[in-house]
């Protein structure tokens, strides 16, 4: 045996999955209702790379519907998936629950509750604030809902029941949700700017709200990263975890922290996705096994490949309309789920 | 080689006391067996000692007590082998007895050269490299036993602590398991502590044996004065007989009460 024994899968996972989102990003940045022809668009990205000089054909007006208009909703649609997909294994590994995913769990629910908050205290004069409250509400109550869930989903049914832990999910998603239009009827006046930030902003993504969720993406992702081989020390159980000298319950909190924080961001500018955090991570275990060494980092690759890839068909299909993402991930994630429940249940 | 001694260690959950101030020392290279019945303690004392479930009193290796110890050094120490490990069907053997080299790795950081290295080398030495690549799932109930003693092994650990090793296993198995953790301690000078059922499987194996009773530790030595046939009808409240061997190993053969 050689050392090369510790690779689980083979080493061209992670340059296939790469080529995979820079394929996504640049289909998604041909293709588009408006616009110069397809083809042209590649030229065009190697034309403004320095020192290359390619004719494209392609006007000022059509680069600005490129880079302006295409090319922020193609990165803002690749980091919600990868921070998706990423948190949502991420939860699966430290709640060693392969059925959670972030919108599952509550965490968006509970991170749109706090943004309601927002709202409703005085959205207007809190945007100027030296900070912005709302990721920070939207993170804090996130981070409650996935611990009530935590808290309720085992204390009835046990660390090993993956169904409780949905269950729980699902009471804690109905409860905050609940808990919002409660607020909203009591603030009538603030129900259209919270509808609009709950359904996301994607179709009107500008570089600004990129460079907003970039930081916590990538603080989230770093974290999250550095966990992928204690996430695999913690799936044989707690006790076991801490008699091999892992440190479980600091390891779940951080882990915890950082993909709440990470989702929270990402619902701020997205809206709430379901079904990202679910499909993408199972689909990587289907191909190169459960090891979270692998399953995290082309969870995040392919997380934004998939994302950016749902998003091009609600941009063309009812133009000019549009189809929320959401509908798309719903549309393919609901399926997919009972699929993953009937394997399930048929393997036990 | 590495002592471990306990000194009035009490194990309590809630208001229920599962080990009473139980004291005892394990010589460096010696194995020292936990017989006793179910509830007994054997299963808190050894949970106890790799930092599962908290303690009082102290538990001290190599003079140190494992108090002062943080969890890696803790692992590093001692190696524990559950009644019935976690083992995920998904993860293959050799990811999982990797999983012995955590004491050894940073927080952030990967298993070196020298940590794959080692867990190869157990590999070879327990004759396992054959399935080092099949799944977890399908590995037979004394695969997975040598498996689970083989992640034990990688954490290099001199002190083993095994608890039931044998109970899902076939009487063949049994002895395997047990035939390889006497070589490993003959070969690598492990201080062995299991808990037990198995009586006569306990007194060929074990240097010295311990029977706890509602956590109090009773009586201990040879398997000679342990395995006393008026002792474990006090104890188990069973009747048995007790069979000595020429070779000096002790045979308890359980009676039947009532013969219709």
């Amino acid at each position: 045996m050689n050392s090369s024994q510790v690779r689980v899968s083979s080493p061209w996972w992670i340059p296939t999955a790469v080529a995979m989102l820079v394929l996504a990003l640049l289909g998604g940045a041909m293709i588009g209702p408006a616009g110069p022809t397809w083809w042209r668009v590649p030229l065009e990205l190697l034309n403004r790379l320095p020192l290359l000089t390619v004719h494209s054909g392609v006007s000022e007006s059509e680069w600005n519907i490129i880079w302006l208009v295409r090319m922020p909703r193609v990165v803002l649609a690749g980091l919600v998936g990868c921070t998706l997909s990423i948190a949502g294994a991420s939860y699966q590994g430290v709640f060693r629950n392969p059925l959670v995913d972030p919108y599952l769990l509550g965490v968006a629910a509970g991170a749109g509750l706090g943004a309601t908050f927002v709202f409703t205290i005085n959205r207007a004069g809190s945007s100027t604030w030296l900070i912005d409250p709302l990721p920070l509400a939207a993170f804090g109550c996130g981070l409650a809902a996935v611990l009530v869930t935590y808290v309720v989903g085992t204390a009835f049914g046990g660390e090993r029941s993956s169904t409780t832990l949905v269950l729980a999910g699902v009471a804690v998603t109905s409860l905050v949700t609940a808990m919002q239009a409660f607020l909203l009827q009591r603030h009538t006046d603030v129900m259209r700017e919270v509808y609009s930030w709950i359904l996301g902003r994607l179709s009107t993504a500008t570089w600004t709200d990129v460079r907003l969720v970039l930081p916590y993406v990538a603080l989230s992702t770093t974290v999250l990263l550095f966990h992928r081989r204690l996430l695999d020390v913690l799936r044989v159980g707690d006790d076991e975890a801490t008699a091999l000298g892992a440190h479980v319950n600091r390891i779940r909190l951080v882990v915890v922290l950082f993909a709440t924080l990470g989702t929270a961001a990402v619902v701020a500018v997205s809206g709430l996705i379901g079904f990202v955090g679910i499909i993408v991570p199972h689909a990587v275990r289907l191909l190169v096994g459960a090891s979270y060494r692998v399953v995290l980092p082309l969870s995040f690759l392919l997380g934004g490949a998939f994302l950016i890839t749902a998003d091009i068909p609600g941009r063309i299909l009812s133009n000019p309309a549009e189809t929320p993402i959401g509908v798309v991930t719903a549309f393919l994630g609901a399926p997919f789920f009972l699929l993953i429940l009937r394997t399930r249940q048929a393997s036990r | 080689m590495t002592s471990l001694n306990f000194e009035k260690v009490s194990v309590q959950y809630g208001q229920r006391r599962a080990v009473v101030e139980f004291s005892e020392v394990v010589r460096p290279g010696e194995w020292l067996c936990l017989i006793g019945p179910n509830g007994a303690g054997k299963s808190s004392l050894l949970r106890a000692i790799v930092g599962i479930i908290s303690f009082s009193g102290n538990i001290v290796v190599d003079g140190a007590t494992l108090h002062d110890r943080n969890a890696r050094r803790r692992a590093q120490l001692v190696a524990y082998v559950p009644q019935s490990p976690v083992m995920p069907s998904d993860m293959n053997a050799y990811e999982y007895v990797l999983l012995g080299r955590n004491p050894y790795v940073s927080h952030f950081g990967s298993e070196s050269v020298h940590d794959t290295a080692m867990v190869n080398s157990v590999f070879e030495r327990l004759d396992l490299t054959d399935f080092a690549h099949r799944q977890l799932g399908e590995l037979s109930g004394g695969e997975r036993q040598r498996v689970a003693i083989a992640r034990a092994v990688a954490q290099e650990a001199p002190i083993l602590l095994l608890d039931e090793p044998t109970s899902s296993l076939d009487i063949g198995h049994q002895q395997q398991a047990l035939e390889l953790v006497d070589k490993l301690r003959r070969e690598h000078g492990l201080t062995v502590v299991s808990a037990m059922h198995d009586l006569t499987l306990a007194g060929s194996y074990a240097d010295r044996l311990v029977l706890m009773h509602e956590g109090h530790r009773v009586v201990g030595g040879t398997a000679q004065e342990v395995l006393r046939a008026e002792t474990l009808a006090e104890f188990y409240g069973v009747s048995v007989h007790v069979h000595h061997e020429p070779d000096g190993t002790v045979a308890v053969i359980p009676r039947r009460s009532l013969r219709t």
